[in-house]
């Protein structure tokens, strides 16, 4: 029996509209692969480049619920915002974010991470004062590690004390991309 | 960190395992046109459930189940007090359909509860979810149905 994809997306849409979901998200095509993106009615929640979406809906289940539904109508302004930042037409995002799932000392770090500006650098040490512990440096680079938002929160743009890229949770030729993008490598 | 006995998969892979399966059973109940808003119905209300669930067990079975409350409203509004429509049709659960002969002559609700609980084995949690009532409504019906069984084959 073939399933009528207009009957998918209506019933997609209703609870989007009805506010059903616990959280939604979309495959968002990028320059940098295919991304894994997931929202709550509070914010964007989750950035991926994990191949295997499986394993990150059911962290995602566990941390926010399970009533979560593959809803391109939800995601669509944050699409939105991330095709401009490609395409170099955007320097900032203006979303909301979710980071109910975060510590305190990574909600500091990450606050601190936002603000770096685009086409900038900050070392993990730099990063990790201004987040009020500057022994930290270690820790910081485990929280960029982590970011459940990358892109976005721009732990592309934090480098090592001596200039090095170091490394990206998302494989190191991404991060050369991003920062090419935005002009801060040639 | 302990596995659970069964985890409640994201709605998502629920969706996609038992849509095709829903919306046969709703167009032999109700036709293909009405069987659209009513297979919209039937993932919406599962949607809203959902949250409630305990575990992941017997979400065929329960999906079903509110697949044919959805029939049984639409057949219902649409002939108040006529005939009920063929029950849907549940595969690989004898107990359930053998079940089904014997309770046939209980009231709607008292049935329902009965084939849920002794037929499918869910919780009354989740019959009641299935039953748009109370879990403590659900017991109540549940074992009303089974005393109204036992008077009836003395």
């Amino acid at each position: 029996m073939t399933f009528s994809t207009d009957l998918d997306r209506r019933f997609r849409d209703a609870a989007v509209q009805l506010e059903l979901l616990d959280a939604a998200y979309d495959t968002v095509a990028s320059p940098v692969g295919d991304l894994l993106v997931a929202a709550t009615r509070d914010g964007l929640l989750r950035i991926t480049f994990d191949p295997d979406p499986d394993a990150v809906l059911e962290r995602i289940s566990r941390d926010v619920g399970p009533a979560m539904l593959r809803a391109s109508r939800a995601i669509d302004p944050i699409r939105r915002e991330l095709d401009e930042y490609f395409d170099g037409q955007r320097r900032a995002f203006d979303l909301s974010l979710d980071l109910r799932a975060t510590t305190a000392f990574t909600h500091r770090v990450l606050d601190e991470l936002a603000r770096v500006p685009y086409g900038r650098t900050a070392t993990y040490g730099e990063l990790a004062s201004r987040a009020g512990r500057p022994q930290a440096a270690r820790a910081v680079g485990m929280v960029m590690n982590r970011n459940p938002i990358p892109i976005v929160l721009p732990c592309h743009r934090v480098v090592g004390a001596s200039g090095d890229l170091v490394g990206y949770a998302g494989g190191l030729e991404r991060k050369i991309q991003l920062l090419r993008l935005e002009g801060a490598m040639l | 960190m302990m596995e659970a006995v069964s985890t409640i998969p994201p709605f998502e892979t629920f969706y996609v395992e038992h849509r095709t399966e829903v919306l046969g059973v709703l167009r032999k109940s109700l036709g293909s046109q009405r069987a659209e808003d009513a297979f919209q119905e039937t993932f919406l209300r599962a949607l809203r459930a959902y949250g409630r669930l305990t575990h992941g067990e017997h979400l065929r079975a329960w999906v079903l189940t509110i697949a044919r409350n959805v029939a049984l409203d639409a057949h219902r509004r649409e002939r108040p007090g006529g005939e009920l429509p063929e029950p849907v049709h549940v595969d690989g659960l004898p107990a359930a359909v053998e079940l089904a002969e014997l309770t046939d002559g209980l009231p709607d609700t008292e049935r329902r509860a009965v084939v849920l609980r002794y037929g499918y084995d869910l919780d009354y949690e989740r019959i009641a979810h299935a039953l748009g009532s109370s879990p403590d409504a659900a017991r109540q019906a549940a074992s009303s149905g089974v005393r109204r069984l036992r008077r009836s084959m003395r």
